[in-house]
């Protein structure tokens, strides 16, 4: 006698603890093994694109805070720098400074955040509250900055909104310091402990070819072994002034482009971005951030694309004028989409498990994925 | 009659009483001290608020588990649904009643102790599979189906090692082998065993190997981190609980927990010396022989927190393994050695 068999259809999400947010996914399973990955997307989608059409070019600004809002620094970042290249503005060198200061902060408290719930991910919780602890001190920064511990508002074109606090500068000197510190821990406590390098080396591997097909950026990408980073491939504001590596994936616990490798690239870029933050944090010259913010927008008719190196990859913006005050269209670029839609190829034929972890390790913020 | 009724009634007002003296406030005690622990360990407070250094967290805990809606769905088997935790807190908490807590107090004495723990505590497994059917979750399905793939595979390797201290001990009456282990810290038969001769010395490495094997067994047999695969939060969200709530959930949260000490018990009385002290007693000493009996109650519950700690200490540390690597680990190492260990030990012992 002969049984009958079927695969069975399982809905992860949009409720689910280790879909990072709102994302559905359908897998098609046999016993633990998946056969297909389906994303279904949507259910954060708030219309971004569209709404920008109603609003002139400074009130932009806050609405990008949400697209990833892990990193709203990063967003406003690539926004500003847009319309800036379509207004051709040059902006004080102060700006610029307290910008990529901002900027890499941001990236390390956005990538904290990635490895912690990654580690959650695959049952170790004690490394993500280590993450949020640091993780902590870096919104407090901002906070102080800002007013704002997570949608911040804080760049504005032309300019900046707001100028640096008496003694914040040596605040980020004393979180440099102490943070190299908190990596060391972290590579103790999980980057290297065996029965994680089982659960990640050689799972999901996306070869480099693989990734540039489907259009991947960020540590995505550079985990395959890719040495892609438009901070130093098409430096943008300041960043050729800086001296930093791109850390690629070397395939050090098993195939290059595993999920370790996607892990750990973000470990290394931590650090590097604390090398662009002390280098820039004694560098920042005397000047007044908000001289150089016009009063009125109104770009000449024409097209801009302008990108920037947000921590989860190429963050794009398309922006058409048609010489009005408002934007005739935004389009965005969103890093989380583009490295999303590898997930069936790089999930087919592994485990349940091995789905968490994969999409844990692509690290993705739906704010962006729906806008 | 009268009297065989009687006997019988004592007997079971007995083997019940550590239920009520020991497992429910350890339930309670356990459920705060994972938190501080974990607390500690991550650099944050843990429970603060209700009572004294929030003392009283989980008493406030469990009245919220009894004031909450027990939520049945619909498509769920009710029957089967409202049976599960019943079976599975049975199977955990009859297990007790084979553990001697001191010489003066043994819920039941019977010479079968090691073996009756084995087969209750196997009871649970048929709970969870019971639980995870009826939920009709296709989650619940998945966490029932890694249950009982596990548990039943790491039973092996634990009876292995059992099997190997009873060739040892020569018994399978638990207070007869901590009787064995008794005066001072090296005839515990993680050293050796009382007998003072060669035999002792070359058992010693043997024994160490089925120590740390049934520590490794008994952690994927309670379901916790790096085992927790039928759990899996991040995963399956809670496996065979994941339609459970209210006071159902908390029978099968604590069963969880009486079971971590039911196994350090065994751990304690098969390798550490049961309840006996590792350097003599007070009562002696003071010529009191009834503070004896208080003392081993110490010494026992203290080495049984030692291994429940030691096991909250590794949940929050380690990440969790994958189905297929638990299983590698289980059939590719622990039984072979278990196995070949046993034969080892029992050559031994014919010397």
């Amino acid at each position: 006698m002969s049984l009958k068999t079927e695969e069975l259809v399982l809905n992860m999400g949009p409720q689910h603890p280790s879909t990072h947010g709102v994302l559905r996914l359908e897998l098609l399973v046999d016993g633990e093994i998946v056969k297909n990955v389906t994303p279904h997307l949507g259910y954060l989608h708030r219309c971004f694109e569209k709404h920008t059409e109603a609003m002139q070019y400074f009130q932009v600004v806050p609405y990008t805070d949400r697209l990833d809002y892990l990193a709203s620094m990063g967003n406003n970042f690539g926004y500003v720098l847009t319309i800036e290249k379509l207004l051709n503005l040059k902006v004080p060198e102060r700006v610029e400074y307290i910008r990529v200061i901002v900027a890499e902060l941001q990236r390390i408290a956005s990538h904290l955040v990635a490895i912690g719930t990654f580690g959650i991910d695959v049952g170790a919780f004690t490394p993500f509250l280590f993450c949020f602890r640091d993780r902590e001190i870096i919104l407090n920064l901002l906070e102080e900055l800002t007013g704002a511990r997570f949608l911040y508002n804080f760049m504005a074109v032309g300019g900046l909104n707001y100028d640096l606090p008496d003694g914040w500068t040596e605040k980020v000197k004393d979180f440099a310091k102490q943070f190299r510190n908190t990596i060391k821990e972290l590579n103790d406590l999980l980057s290297f402990n065996k029965i994680f390098i089982e659960r990640t080396a050689n799972v999901g591997i996306l070869p480099a070819d693989l990734a540039i097909n489907y259009g991947i950026s960020g540590p995505m990408l550079r985990a395959s072994g890719v040495k892609y980073d438009i901070r130093k491939n098409a430096p943008y504001s300041i960043y050729d002034r800086f001296d930093f590596e791109i850390p690629v994936g070397k395939g050090l616990k098993g195939t290059v482009g595993d999920t370790w490798d996607r892990y750990f690239v973000r470990v290394l870029e931590m650090e590097q971005s604390l090398n662009i933050v002390e280098q820039a944090i004694d560098n920042i010259p005397e000047g007044d951030v908000k001289e150089a913010i016009p009063k009125k927008i109104k770009p000449p008719v024409g097209t801009v694309y302008g990108r920037v190196e947000n921590p989860r990859g190429e963050l794009g913006f398309f922006v058409v004028s048609d010489g009005g005050v408002n934007p005739f269209r935004v389009k965005v670029r969103p890093p989380s989409f583009c490295n999303l839609s590898v997930i069936n190829e790089i999930c087919k034929n592994n485990l349940v498990s091995d789905v968490v972890a994969i999409l844990g390790s692509i690290d993705i913020v739906l704010g962006e994925v729906d806008r | 009659m009268n009297e065989l009724l009687k006997d019988i009634l004592i007997n079971v007002l007995l083997a019940a009483a550590p239920l009520f003296l020991w497992i429910l406030p350890y339930a309670l005690l356990a459920v705060y001290l994972e938190r501080k622990v974990s607390a500690f360990m991550q650099d944050r407070l843990g429970p603060m608020r209700v009572g004294k250094y929030g003392l009283l967290q989980t008493i406030a805990d469990i009245l919220k588990l009894l004031q909450k809606e027990d939520i049945t769905a619909d498509a769920v088997d009710k029957k089967l649904f409202n049976f599960a935790p019943v079976l599975v807190f049975i199977g955990s908490y009859a297990a007790f009643a084979a553990i001697p807590f001191s010489s003066i107090y043994i819920g039941s004495n019977i010479d079968l102790g090691i073996f009756y723990i084995l087969a209750v505590s196997s009871l649970v497994v048929a709970g969870l599979l019971l639980g995870a059917w009826a939920s009709n979750n296709k989650y619940s399905l998945y966490g029932g189906l890694r249950t009982a793939a596990q548990i039943v595979s790491y039973e092996i390797p634990t009876a292995i090692v059992v099997l190997s201290l009873v060739i040892v001990a020569g018994t399978l009456n638990l207070k007869e082998m901590s009787e064995a282990q008794t005066a001072n810290i090296f005839n515990w038969y993680i050293f050796g065993g009382p007998e003072l001769s060669l035999k002792k010395f070359i058992l010693i490495p043997f024994l160490l190997v089925a120590a740390v094997i049934y520590f490794i067994s008994s952690l994927a047999e309670v379901n916790r981190t790096p085992f927790d695969i039928p759990e899996a939060e991040s995963e399956i969200i809670g496996g065979y609980h994941t339609e459970y709530s209210g006071m159902k959930f908390a029978f099968f949260f604590l069963a969880e927990y009486a079971n971590m000490f039911a196994v350090s018990a065994v751990i304690t009385v098969l390798f550490f010396g049961g309840y006996q002290s590792p350097f003599g007693y007070l009562g002696n000493l003071l010529n009191m022989p009834w503070l004896i009996g208080l003392e081993q109650i110490f010494w026992f519950l203290f080495k049984g927190m030692l291994f429940v700690f030691v096991q909250m200490w590794l949940r929050w540390t380690l990440p969790r393994l994958r189905v297929d690597q638990l299983m590698a680990l289980c059939w590719r190492y622990l039984i072979p050695i278990s196995l070949v260990n046993l034969v080892i030990i029992a050559f031994i012992s014919l010397l």
